[in-house]
């Protein structure tokens, strides 16, 4: 296949991939925003929830579209509870003092991990697609006659990751307006700001946290959800994504929203340009590098805010 | 009325606060006078929970509100401007103001009764608070804590680094606050800026809480100040 069709096929890919890291990504930065809690089992809510959808799906059976959106529901909504309740009984009783918040997240990482191991086994498990249609991308080639189109072979995508893309830019818009415009946000950014203020003017901080800490777990459990179908459940699929989104939430700048969704949508196209083009392992290295460079020569991010 | 009995309280292991008593009643002015580190700062921590009492009570009302969590105690009606303003600054000026909503529940009457006292606030809603001047910050800090409607209200050095005219101003939202019955404590330095409108004041040395004498003695024998505030 020619650059041209190769390269949409990159920015297909890259996309689907971009939207999935950036729910991810979103996740953990409100976590760190907020909380100030650098959340390690981050990647394990991420396969809670692909877990818990491939549950769901063989639970409910019947037409997947059905089983899917149900999973779409419980598997964010239990994640988002689990998380919680990790707050409230682990974190919050440290007083979210950065080292062992950093330990004690180490310790429901593997919790999650072996449970999961444990009660769902090691094989990785497919969940199937709502909707699949697949249909070709034209493309144009110059001839004597001018321009024509044709339908090179190979150069498609299906109407899932179509779905997945918008899916969750949905998400982030509606996250993006429930931050900025409701009560809840308010309380949210000013705990952000000042946590003894915020207490000042009425804002029960603890609850705020507990919530946030679910809210950052159910969004990368949605990802999850989302992709799934398109990349199978397995118990040890949490170890990329947290990476991934730890790079994205660096150089986007720790607790931006607007800096992680630009990092998650960039760092999401160049794997999947550079993993059609080159390898798969060399967009990882790229990205790692990329990240050295960030915290050399701008340790607070591209959108974060120098530390005075 | 706003009590303190033999207040004991710290930061970690460093005690700051002992045995201080004092008394907020509704429609006064106390002033808290004493030199930097004497505790004053701490005391209105302590009211608000953001500092955790180990050992006195404090009552607002009759009620004990020395046990309760940070975040219940401006809903019995305490409102704070703390030291330095302390605003949301990266929230707009209207959003600073609908967190002290929050609240109240005041709505839109409390709302437009605070920017009417803070008239320059009006056409700066959208603003960024961070990026308002001193005065215009200060003005923000004391028109959110009206937003709770407090019963008390904790002002922690309102003058500082603020002209004279933005002084004056301050001075008479906090004089209109005590004649509608606001018991209100107020921390300052600058002794000369505030004794006029005391009706009470508390000397606070070493953590500890001194004399109270009116206001009116402290106006005719300059002394006492010497002794608590002078250098």
């Amino acid at each position: 296949m020619e650059f041209g069709p190769n390269l949409i096929i990159a920015l297909i890919e890259g996309s689907v991939q971009a939207a999935v890291l950036t729910l991810i990504a979103v996740g953990l930065s409100l976590v760190f925003g907020v909380m100030r809690v650098v959340n390690v089992a981050h990647g394990e809510f991420f396969m809670l929830g692909a877990v818990l959808a491939w549950a769901v799906a063989s639970f409910v059976g019947g037409h997947p579209a059905v089983s899917f959106i149900l999973a779409l529901i419980i598997a964010p909504l239990l994640v988002g509870i689990l998380a919680a309740a990790a707050d409230i009984l682990i974190l919050k009783r440290i007083n979210y003092d950065p080292e062992n918040t950093i330990v004690a997240t180490i310790g429901i990482l593997y919790i999650i991990q072996q449970m999961t191991l444990i009660t769902y086994g090691p094989d990785a498990r497919p969940v199937e697609p709502p909707f699949n249609h697949r249909f070709s991308i034209p493309w144009f080639e110059y001839t004597e006659q001018g321009y024509s189109m044709y339908w090179p072979w190979g150069l498609g995508t299906t109407s899932y990751k179509l779905f997945v893309v918008a899916a969750a830019v949905a998400v982030i818009v509606l996250l993006w307006l429930a931050i900025s415009r409701t009560k809840a946000g308010l309380m949210m950014r000013a705990t952000q700001l000042d946590r003894d203020m915020a207490q000042s003017f009425g804002i029960p901080v603890d609850r705020v946290n507990a919530i946030v800490f679910g809210v950052g777990a159910a969004l990368a459990a949605l990802g999850a959800v989302l992709i799934v179908p398109i990349q199978q459940a397995h118990y040890l699929m949490g170890g990329e994504p947290l990476l991934l989104a730890f790079i994205v939430v660096i150089i986007g700048g720790l607790g931006s929203l607007p800096g992680t969704i630009v990092a998650a949508v960039f760092i999401g196209l160049s794997d999947g340009i550079i993993s059609i083009f080159f390898a798969p392992t060399l967009a990882k290295i790229l990205s790692t590098l990329l990240v050295a460079f960030v915290l050399i020569f701008r340790p607070q991010g591209l959108f974060g805010k120098a530390v005075r | 009325m706003l009590v303190l009995d033999k207040i004991n309280a710290g930061y970690g292991s460093a005690q700051i606060l002992r045995d201080v008593s004092l008394e907020a009643k509704p429609g006064e002015i106390l002033c808290l006078f004493g030199r930097n580190g004497a505790g004053k700062t701490t005391i209105m921590k302590a009211i608000m929970g953001l500092v955790r009492t180990t050992a006195g009570v404090i009552t607002l009302g009759g009620q004990n509100i020395s046990r309760l969590r940070a975040d219940q105690i401006p809903k019995c009606g305490i409102g704070y401007i703390p030291q330095g303003r302390r605003l949301f600054s990266e929230l707009t000026v209207e959003e600073n103001i609908e967190a002290g909503l929050l609240v109240s529940n005041g709505g839109q009457v409390v709302k437009q009764r605070v920017l009417d006292m803070f008239p320059p606030l009006k056409s700066r809603l959208d603003q960024q608070a961070g990026t308002l001047s001193g005065g215009e910050q200060q003005m923000l800090a004391t028109a959110r804590a009206l937003a709770i409607e407090p019963k008390v209200l904790l002002l922690d050095e309102p003058t500082e680094g603020l002209q004279p005219s933005m002084i004056e101003q301050i001075r008479n939202v906090v004089v209109q606050m005590r004649d509608e019955g606001v018991a209100v404590i107020l921390v300052e330095q600058r002794v000369d800026a505030v004794l006029s409108i005391a009706n009470r004041v508390t000397f606070i040395e070493n953590g500890y809480s001194r004399e109270t004498l009116n206001a009116s003695v402290l106006n005719s024998d300059k002394s006492l100040l010497d002794k608590y505030v002078g250098v």
